[in-house]
């Protein structure tokens, strides 16, 4: 996306998160985490043992997605957004623990977004269906948990100006409810 | 009588499988292009936009338009004086799984219940319709979980009416908000039982972008709907504004005197489908 994006490179901070509004186009650089249900599952699995999590979950983003397998000669093959409702139930723990910010597409549920404003963190958006283009912004990939999850596993990727917008914000802000309500004709 | 080996039917598929997953059919990028003189929302402009670019990458970098390759719903069409040389089912399921492997596309598929995935995305879904004479005619669609998800089939009661369906359909759309993807791609499938318009709404989503149902009746009703939709103004990808689907294609037929089977089938703008006759 183009013109005025801001730019966003994790860990974040409070101050960073804060500072950003439902509506915001963002770029990211730096180094981001993937993670869709089943490796979500795995991860409140850990939590309940008391045992680690596969990485720092401070200021950390976490991107829902699980991409297609790499062609010889690229990093990762297409990654675009997942549905981010499916990891409702296990966001507001990861939240509670410091994760900062999230990437997917799709409405969250009324937990996840009253963690986000209680501990400050933000939900963004990326073009759901624009796999090929995403691809383009990720240089690295290496897996760092689960494996055997094949798509699912846990990966850590290396970002350059990835494209997204800011979907909740940490004062409640919500660009699906106002950006559709200013659209909608019929009620 | 016309003989098709089996072999030919495997490698069609192989091939198929792995174009739809990375070349957006003309009718689609067309009606992408043409959408943005309409929309208001300078953000869901730049939307557009970037799905647009992605469908250059993808041609031009050989990658999957999606990292969600789908689940593969394979429909034939085959001519009672066919006779395949070899086992049908086998053949279709062997195109899948060697174009899901070759292509680089993702395996999606798994047991419904412990979720174990099945490593080759298999088993597709089949649809067979006999006909007259003896084409051979294979329509591959990559159905997404996203848009697969937010689909939904009902049973209206006869009261309910035209208007009934307008309701149901407005609502699973703002219910659905930017879950699927839009702009979208909307099958309908009214009348016959809740299998029968489940199966209408998927093959209407064949049709090609601005082909109304040859009924006037229907034909009104799509263009009706599409117009309902659009003014949820959940637009592309669910941040608002004026374009939130494509198309509304709708495939009806007699039903029981005691109901309306509705089916609602919604495709992301990803609307991934190959043809080929044999």
């Amino acid at each position: 996306m183009a013109g005025d994006a801001k730019i966003l490179t994790p860990p974040l901070t409070d101050a960073v998160v804060s500072g950003l509004v439902a509506g915001d186009r963002i770029l990211i650089t730096g180094a981001i985490y993937t993670g869709r249900d089943s490796a979500h599952k795995r991860m409140i699995e850990l939590l309940d043992r008391g045992e680690k999590l596969p990485f720092d979950i401070k200021g950390a983003i976490i991107y829902y997605v699980g991409p297609t397998p790499a062609p010889p000669g690229r990093p990762i093959g297409s990654a675009g957004p997942t549905t981010s409702g499916r990891m409702d139930a296990y966001a507001p723990r990861l939240i509670e623990l410091g994760l900062k910010a999230m990437i997917g597409k799709g409405g969250r549920g009324e937990a996840v977004v009253e963690a986000m404003k209680k501990c400050k963190a933000v939900y963004l958006g990326a073009t759901g269906g624009a796999g090929a283009l995403l691809s383009r912004a990720i240089r690295k990939c290496e897996i760092v948990a689960w494996e055997d999850l094949g798509p699912e596993a846990v990966r850590r990727l290396e970002v350059v100006e990835f494209p997204a917008v800011v979907i909740n914000d940490v004062r409640g802000g919500d660009l699906y409810k106002s950006g559709q309500a200013k659209y909608r004709r019929n009620g | 009588m016309r003989t098709i080996p089996a072999e030919k039917i495997t490698a069609s598929i192989r091939d198929m499988a792995i174009e739809a997953c990375r070349i957006l059919p003309p009718d689609v990028l067309d009606a992408l292009r043409a959408s943005r003189q309409r929309e208001e929302s300078e953000l869901a402009r730049s939307v557009i936009e970037e799905i647009l670019e992605n469908a250059e990458i993808a041609r031009a970098e050989q990658l999957p338009l999606c990292q969600d390759t789908g689940l593969a719903v394979v429909f034939l069409e085959i001519g009672q004086d066919v006779h395949v040389d070899g086992d049908l089912m086998a053949a279709v399921q062997e195109g899948v799984r060697r174009g899901y492997a070759d292509g680089y596309l993702r395996k999606s598929v798994c047991d419904c219940l412990s979720r174990k995935n099945t490593g080759d995305n298999t088993p597709a879904i089949v649809h067979i319709e006999i006909v007259p004479g003896d084409v051979f005619r294979v329509t591959i669609a990559a159905k997404g979980g996203g848009s697969e998800n937010m689909s939904r089939v009902t049973v209206l009661k006869p009261s309910e009416g035209v208007d009934g369906i307008k309701k149901f359909v407005r609502d699973r759309i703002i219910e659905s908000g930017g879950n699927p993807c839009p702009p979208l791609i909307v099958g309908i499938g009214i009348g016959g039982t809740i299998e029968r318009c489940a199966y209408l709404a998927k093959k209407a989503l064949l049709r090609k972008i601005g082909e109304p149902n040859p009924d006037p009746e229907i034909a009104k009703l799509e263009k009706e709907l599409l117009t309902v939709i659009n003014e949820t103004g959940v637009g592309p990808m669910g941040y608002g504004g004026r374009v939130t689907a494509l198309a509304v294609h709708a495939l009806a037929q007699p039903c029981h005197i005691a109901s309306i089977p509705l089916a609602v089938n919604i495709n992301c703008h990803s609307h991934r489908h190959k043809e080929a006759v044999l």
